[in-house]
């Protein structure tokens, strides 16, 4: 079968290097890396089409370079990477119907794969601790990106009973970190003094970048039909990740009132939006057990790990780093227990 | 600071001086202390785990339990029976009635367990949506072994074979007036059956007497109520009349005791979906808890004797 993977989204960093991890994969003949505008980071040996999704021009490049196999790796999260929350909304929904109407029109297209966000779900009091796959999506999803990936999803299964024989692969993805990636998330937990919610701890998960870009490409090289959640083992809470970033907490009777948010995102100290604000105080939980067993998917980094390698890349040297603390922990110990003072 | 040697060495004359007042003058066991700046250091690292419903074990063991221990010993002086109804090990239902407009009752019933049960099990209670929008009370929920009242999260906790506390009168139990004490609310829509139908699990009916006493509430402010969005404003015989002393719990003396454990793997696949079954297994726990209370009443006496 002749692989021709079409990966859509190849100027933002995760796209770029699904390009340049699958054209090294001898099971795929050809990579076609589309974007609005030229990667500034190596696509490996896949070839460059430009196009913007949100135009007919999708569906000339489809017709033209003939995929058999599309990743939808466009839709963005954060406002910012789309230069305010209308385009934003425009590339997400109407790129994605633009992208879904040229699969449904062209021949060769045999299988979609959509990078979604376990976003769909929302955050809220009356979440369940573990959404799986099958829960209705978006029961405290008011707004913002929340709303866009349940659209995009929504558009998704729309083209699906279209085109029935035309496999679909939804991958949920928990919030990706890890020491190179950029996102909201990781903006946030650099920042000197973190704001959070007072009185909140919200717990999450994460997946490493290079383990979101392996179930990606595992996606797209195999058979696995439907929707999976892909996070990695364990939990964090928000208090003990800013702990192991050596990061104070500054907590805020709120984060959500325009007053906060708008003076935190107008003194570019960070860009939260409402869905932001929703899973920092409530914090959101998936269950991975389908990943494991029908998309054979074991990521290779624990929520732990993931943090971790972030926070030695791009964490170093807060105002509560670790190994001052346990300095501190040390000498404290020393005084109780008797020894000479300074525990050194 | 610290490559000046004359105030280094001024500082550890202090600092030891302190150590050694501590460990002579108040008694502190040398071996507790380090212990608990191990734990206090690993705090501050974040050199901790909670589980996917946030429950936090050793915050739960070191520090939540504990605050809660003078409480429950000295204050209502809790007396547990028939604890060998909760099982060793997997999973079990553990429904109780509930009452106190202040949901004392369930932390109460996790201590029972956790102090008396040999192995010294977690019960992991669940809480209602309120619980979970109050910033502090929510955090405090779930590192303690709290979750939703919500089908996918018993049967989660069922399924992990742990032991889940319920409380199915929900706020009509917590929130009635005094003069209706000790009288079985309905038990909502006996979801907690069906989960326990659905996984096989016991149903260990609970049964808890003194909590009625601790916050007697002879009044409502409705209006108060709605404009907090609370399901109910007590007005108890010293809240809010004597402030934050209208705060403190009446001494009463209680009385946990857990029956014997109702089977539910013994019916047919599909009696969870079955409104006939639920409705009935639901009315025997409520019917035992029920008459469990009247002997306990009569066991106790008087309520602050």
């Amino acid at each position: 079968m002749s692989r021709v993977v079409m990966v859509v989204g190849v100027a933002r960093y995760l796209g770029a290097r699904l390009a340049e991890l699958l054209s090294a994969d001898p099971e795929v003949e050809r990579v076609v890396g589309v974007d609005v505008v030229e990667p500034a980071e190596s696509i490996g040996s896949a070839e460059f089409v430009r196009a913007d999704i949100r135009t007919s021009d999708i569906g000339r490049a489809i017709r033209r370079t003939a995929p058999d196999t599309v990743v939808h790796m466009n839709i963005l999260a954060t406002r910012a990477d789309a230069g305010g929350r209308a385009p934003q909304k425009e590339i997400n929904v109407i790129g994605t119907m633009q992208l879904l109407a040229a699969c449904q029109r062209s021949e060769s297209v045999r299988k979609v794969v959509v990078k979604s966000s376990t976003a769909v779900y929302g955050a809220g009091p009356n979440a369940p601790a573990l959404f799986s796959e099958d829960m209705v999506p978006g029961v405290s999803v008011r707004g913002g990106y929340e709303k866009d990936a349940g659209e995009v999803e929504a558009y998704v299964r729309g083209f699906s009973r279209r085109r029935p024989d035309v496999d679909v692969t939804i991958l949920r993805f928990a919030n990706v970190l890890g020491p190179t990636i950029r996102t909201a998330l990781s903006e946030y937990f650099v920042l000197p003094v973190v704001p959070v919610a007072l009185g909140r701890d919200p717990r999450f998960q994460l997946v490493h970048e290079r383990d979101c870009l392996d179930a990606l490409r595992l996606a797209t090289v195999a058979e696995r039909p439907g929707i999976f959640n892909v996070a990695g083992d364990g939990f964090l809470v928000l208090s003990q990740a800013l702990r192991r970033a050596g990061r104070p907490a500054l907590p805020l009777p709120t984060l959500g009132t325009p007053l906060v948010g708008g003076m935190l995102r107008r003194t570019g100290v960070a860009d939260m939006d409402a869905a932001m604000v929703r899973f920092l105080t409530h914090g959101r939980g998936v269950d991975t057990g389908r990943m494991r067993a029908r998309l054979g998917f074991e990521p290779a980094y624990s929520t732990l790990a993931t943090f971790d390698a972030f926070a030695a890349a791009r964490a170093q040297g807060g105002l509560l780093d670790r190994d001052r603390v346990r300095t501190v922990e040390q000498t404290v110990r020393g005084v109780l227990t008797g020894e000479a003072g300074h525990g050194r | 600071m610290a490559d000046d040697p004359q105030l280094t060495g001024a500082v550890d004359r202090v600092a030891t001086s302190i150590g050694r007042v501590l460990r002579d003058r108040l008694g502190v066991d040398a071996g507790q202390l380090d212990k608990l700046v191990d734990f206090v250091g690993r705090r501050l690292t974040g050199d901790f785990e909670v589980d996917a419903f946030g429950f936090d074990e050793e915050l739960t063991e070191t520090v939540l339990l504990p605050v809660l221990r003078p409480l429950y010993r000295h204050w209502f002086r809790v007396d547990v029976r028939g604890i060998e109804n909760i099982p060793d090990a997997g999973s079990a239902l553990v429904a109780a009635n509930h009452s106190g407009t202040v949901p004392l009752d369930s932390l109460m019933t996790q201590l029972a367990v956790h102090d008396e049960h040999p192995r010294h099990r977690h019960l992991r209670t669940l809480g209602a949506t309120l619980v979970f929008q109050l910033p502090v009370v929510s955090d405090l929920a779930r590192k303690g072994g709290s979750t939703l009242a919500c089908n996918e999260d018993v049967e989660a906790l069922l399924a992990a074979g742990e032991l889940v506390g319920v409380w199915p009168e929900g706020f009509k139990g917590v929130g009635k007036p005094f003069s209706e004490r000790y009288k079985l609310q309905r038990f909502g829509r006996g979801g907690f059956v069906s989960a326990a139908l659905r996984t096989g699990t016991p149903i260990v009916p609970c049964s808890i007497v003194g909590a009625e006493e601790i916050y007697p509430m002879i009044g409502n402010a409705d209006y108060l109520a709605r404009l907090l969005g609370l399901p109910y404003f007590p007005v108890t015989p010293t809240f809010p009349w004597l402030g934050p002393l209208g705060l403190v719990p009446l001494p009463s003396k209680w009385i946990i005791e857990f029956g014997e454990p109702i089977r539910t793997d013994e019916y047919p696949p599909g009696a969870a979906d079955d409104p006939m079954v639920v409705f009935e297994l639901t009315d025997q726990v409520r019917d035992t808890i029920q008459r469990t209370l009247t002997e306990l009443r009569e066991l106790r006496g008087p309520a602050f004797g």
